[in-house]
């Protein structure tokens, strides 16, 4: 009887921060719903206990139906047949599963249907799926856009569309085009007003879109003529009930097989306006992708531990030269390494989950009533906080993912590279983490500017504070020190006011903040419970120096000159 | 049509995990070291009875149990997954039952839930391997039964066709309201827990259990409150209840450990695997 929840007591120790007093607090408002709903909790620890209940059921289903289902899904596959998708079997039955269970709009209020959950607990359930099946994680996981009706939609639009999605019905974000992937402001599927109709109409191609035969669909869509740039683009909720809009084809990819990658075709689609016009891209796909990256962030950790759990089980289980080949340190040495990387990301996610979980919960009550000055700074505060570390814990996340992924498969040696084992399904499903929702360039773009206007080392320096264990203190001094010559770098490259050598740079100064970051989160996380953590502080804190040091080496002997070496394009071949 | 449904379910030791101290030295089953579940075939008779509670609006489904205060979590698993109702049947005077005295219990039980249409549970429980219980309540209450059903296909104007699992195969048989209908394992599994009942119920307790806890039932929540009926409060009779009523008695008890005397190496050609195929089927250990 596999649990993934009750397996992990990891997952337990996150959820019981103490930032979850004030999460529940806002997101519950005096637990008002609990005499109108049976399911509403009446206090605080009375909420805690029903996410984890919820939790432990989430853990069940997972272990008992979609992680059993995976490899079958990773081989069936969806079809696509006269313009719509059918899913693998396993994936239905898993989709099912969810549903009977409830699990659909989890984060959604009462209201609609939802179950009213802080993220820090939805996100949990998206590591726990993502650990089972990567794949289905996108298709449950979509439910997220739920949240861009719910913050954007009109309540007409809440009461029809919301409720759907919390009693299962699934959906999609179609932002791709062929032409418009990380460039969004190229978007060119064309929405005009049907005055006869009085209803807009959608008409093009949009290509890459996850679960794209989806039930209720979110487009981006132009609907200034005349414009080409973000600013002409709104965002439009598609109804499949209505039509007109098929499934040309679905791709064939490497990994995340379960999960239909679409490209759709619009034809003279029935849509409606979500929100206002023009703010399509620039306010509601930015507010959605960050929730969207908050979700691929989970997803990565949940795969970096099925890494670490495929990799460790059978390096305890494979024996050569007369022993468990866990126990040779150049093994051994990569499962710490695994294990350290895994809680160092995990430890990232929730701490930018709780950020997120305050000031969203804040902006919901701001539509009730006026906030107060407090609660106004403390929104601000941690928006800016949750703007800052969701591009830390996709990108870095996803880049853990995938090098416990490699890990996996070495320490598996040759049968890690046949068809046989789980690593190579995770392997696969791991490599478009860094890829999709912005790729890990395009999270350095988004945490840069965390970097050069120092929020990065305020949020270190504020650490630093904390208390930590007084075995750890020594630990902590080394992190100080990492962070002495993270600010000096910074100052280096800011200083030379040179942009070319700052983009360069930008990758390297990003990791150095992030590492720190995840080393005193760490820290936190090992003077609680140093059962649990010591030895991934440890391990992590020691990995994190060396990244630092071999960082701070690359900045400082980077000379103006040496920019050449890296510009391409310019070095063609000389032969005539 | 709307539907009164009773699921008859049992808590068991899992049997199915059983370790080195799953007996005792004087051959009965050490319950304390096994993990008390839901019984199987309960969970797979649970889950017809919800579906037709999915498929005739307005229908309900009560769970029954008899056992220890402890099996009151059977029922609160089936009201997690659906139900709308549990009863704990648990008196020291039902404690030490076969399957003559546990049917007689259940029996005046449901004669006590009075109005019932359908009585499902499952085929048997994994501790007793009996099989018996569910056609003797049908025997007790004078009610048709059907055994070994794998699914109800519908229940309407006073008639039940089921698909039951035979030798080889299915039939398709059809039976009278109110009736009794056992549960094999091979039907569909049971639905998981839902996430809002599971927080609408997760306090529901009996009052021997909120007494043990010294917690109220909180007022205007009156779903958090599990019956709990005595031989008395069903009008039972002692002297058919538990150890009273059980002319079974345990004789003695063997632990068989099976031991290969015999070996035989096959080759892995295709007439090899065919001939041991035939072998095997022919001795009925397949098949």
């Amino acid at each position: 009887m596999a649990n993934f929840y009750q397996d992990t007591p990891e997952l337990r120790h996150h959820l019981n921060h103490p930032l979850m007093k004030r999460i529940v607090e806002l997101k519950e408002r005096d637990f008002r719903d609990k005499d109108e709903y049976d399911y509403a909790p009446a206090d605080f620890s009375d909420a805690m206990d029903s996410y984890e209940k919820v939790l432990d059921v989430v853990g069940e289903i997972v272990g008992e139906t979609i992680a059993p289902n995976a490899e079958e899904v990773d081989h069936e596959g969806p079809v696509c047949q006269n313009g719509r998708v059918t899913y693998a079997k396993g994936t239905q039955e898993n989709l099912d599963t969810c549903r009977k269970a409830g699990l659909m709009g989890m984060a959604m209020p009462r209201r609609y249907g939802g179950l009213n959950f802080p993220i820090v607990p939805y996100i949990m359930a998206a590591d726990i799926v993502s650990r089972g099946d990567a794949g289905f994680e996108n298709l449950w996981g979509l439910q997220d856009c739920a949240e861009t009706l719910y913050e954007f939609g009109n309540e007409d639009q809440k009461q029809r569309f919301i409720t759907r999605v919390c009693n299962g019905e699934t959906m999609s974000m179609d932002l791709t085009e062929p032409d418009a992937g990380s460039d969004l402001q190229s978007v060119m599927l064309k929405a005009t007003y049907d005055e006869k109709e009085q209803c807009w109409r959608l008409n093009g191609v949009k290509r890459f879109i996850t679960n794209g035969d989806s039930d209720i669909h979110l487009v981006l869509a132009r609907s200034e003529e005349g414009t080409r740039d973000g600013r002409g683009l709104s965002m439009f909720i598609y109804d499949k009930r209505n039509g007109g809009v098929d499934v040309r084809r679905i791709e064939n990819k490497m990994g995340i097989k379960g999960s239909p990658t679409c490209e759709l075709v619009y034809k003279n689609a029935k849509a409606e306006l979500c929100g206002e016009r023009k703010l399509g891209l620039i306010k509601y796909v930015m507010a959605l992708m960050n929730g969207a990256r908050l979700g691929i962030a989970a997803q990565s950790v949940g795969l970096s531990q099925a890494a670490y759990n495929e990799a460790l089980a059978y390096a305890q289980d494979r024996k050569q030269f007369g022993k468990a080949i866990v126990e040779f340190p150049a093994v051994s040495e990569m499962l710490s390494l695994m294990k350290a990387k895994l809680e160092a990301s995990r430890s990232l996610l929730y701490q930018t989950a709780r950020y997120v979980d305050i000031y969203k919960a804040l902006d919901d009550i701001a539509k009730e009533r006026k906030l107060t000055p407090e609660e106004r700074k403390e929104q601000k505060t941690f928006a800016k906080l949750a703007d800052a570390f969701t591009p830390l814990a996709k990108g870095i996340g996803s880049e853990f993912a995938n090098q416990n992924a490699y890990d996996c498969i070495q320490i598996h040696g040759g049968s890690g590279f046949m068809k046989d084992y789980t690593c190579e399904r995770i392997y696969r499903d791991s490599r478009i983490t860094s890829i999709y929702e912005g790729t890990t360039q395009l999270q350095t773009v988004a945490a840069i500017r965390y970097v050069t206007n120092g929020s990065y080392l305020a949020c270190i320096r504020d650490f630093e504070q904390q208390a930590v264990a007084p075995e750890l203190e020594d630990l902590k001094g080394r992190v100080k020190d990492m962070a002495d010559r993270y600010a000096a770098a910074v100052t280096k490259v800011t200083e030379a006011k040179n942009q070319e050598m700052h983009d360069l740079v930008a990758r390297r100064l990003t990791e150095m903040a992030g590492y720190i970051i995840m080393c005193h989160l760490l820290l936190q996380d090992a003077s609680k419970d140093p059962g649990l953590f010591n030895k991934s502080a440890q391990v992590f804190t020691r990995f994190a120096e060396a990244e630092v040091d071999k960082h701070s080496l690359f900045v400082f002997r980077l000379q103006e000159a040496d920019l050449a070496y890296y510009r391409s394009g310019e070095t063609k071949g000389t032969e005539e | 049509m709307s539907l009164k449904i009773v699921v008859l379910a049992k808590q068991v030791p899992d049997t199915r995990n059983v370790g080195k101290d799953a007996m005792k030295e004087d051959g009965t089953v050490n319950r304390a070291a096994l993990p008390a579940i839901f019984n199987p075939e309960d969970l797979n008779a649970l889950e017809q009875a919800l579906r037709l509670k999915d498929r005739y609006p307005g229908s309900t489904v009560t769970l029954l149990t008899m056992g220890p205060a402890r099996a009151a979590e059977v029922l609160r698993e089936g009201l997690f997954r659906g139900a709308d109702a549990g009863y704990l049947l648990t008196d020291r005077a039902f404690a030490g039952a076969d399957t003559l005295a546990t049917s007689y219990a259940l029996a005046t039980a449901i004669r006590k839930i009075k109005d019932y249409d359908l009585i499902i549970g499952g085929r048997q429980a994994i501790d007793g391997d009996t099989a018996q219980v569910g056609p003797q309540v049908a025997e007790k209450l004078g009610l048709t039964q059907i055994t070994y059903a794998e699914e109800i296909l519908d229940a309407a104007d006073g008639r039940i066709r089921v698909k039951r699992r035979i030798d080889g195969g299915v039939e398709v048989v059809e039976g009278p309201l109110p009736i009794v209908v056992t549960v094999n394992g091979s039907a569909a599994p049971c639905r998981p827990r839902n996430a809002k009942l599971l927080m609408k119920y997760k306090r529901a307790m009996t009052p021997s259990e909120r007494k043990e806890n010294g917690v109220e039932c909180p007022e205007g929540r009156p779903w958090l409150q599990i019956a709990e009926w005595s031989v008395a409060d069903v009008e039972g009779d002692v002297q058919q209840c538990g150890l009273n009523g059980s002319p079974t008695k345990v004789k003695s008890i063997e632990n068989i450990v099976f031991q290969a005397k015999e070996s035989k190496t096959l080759g892995s050609s295709d007439e090899e695997i065919d001939g041991l195929m035939a072998e095997l089927i022919a001795n009925h250990t397949i098949g």
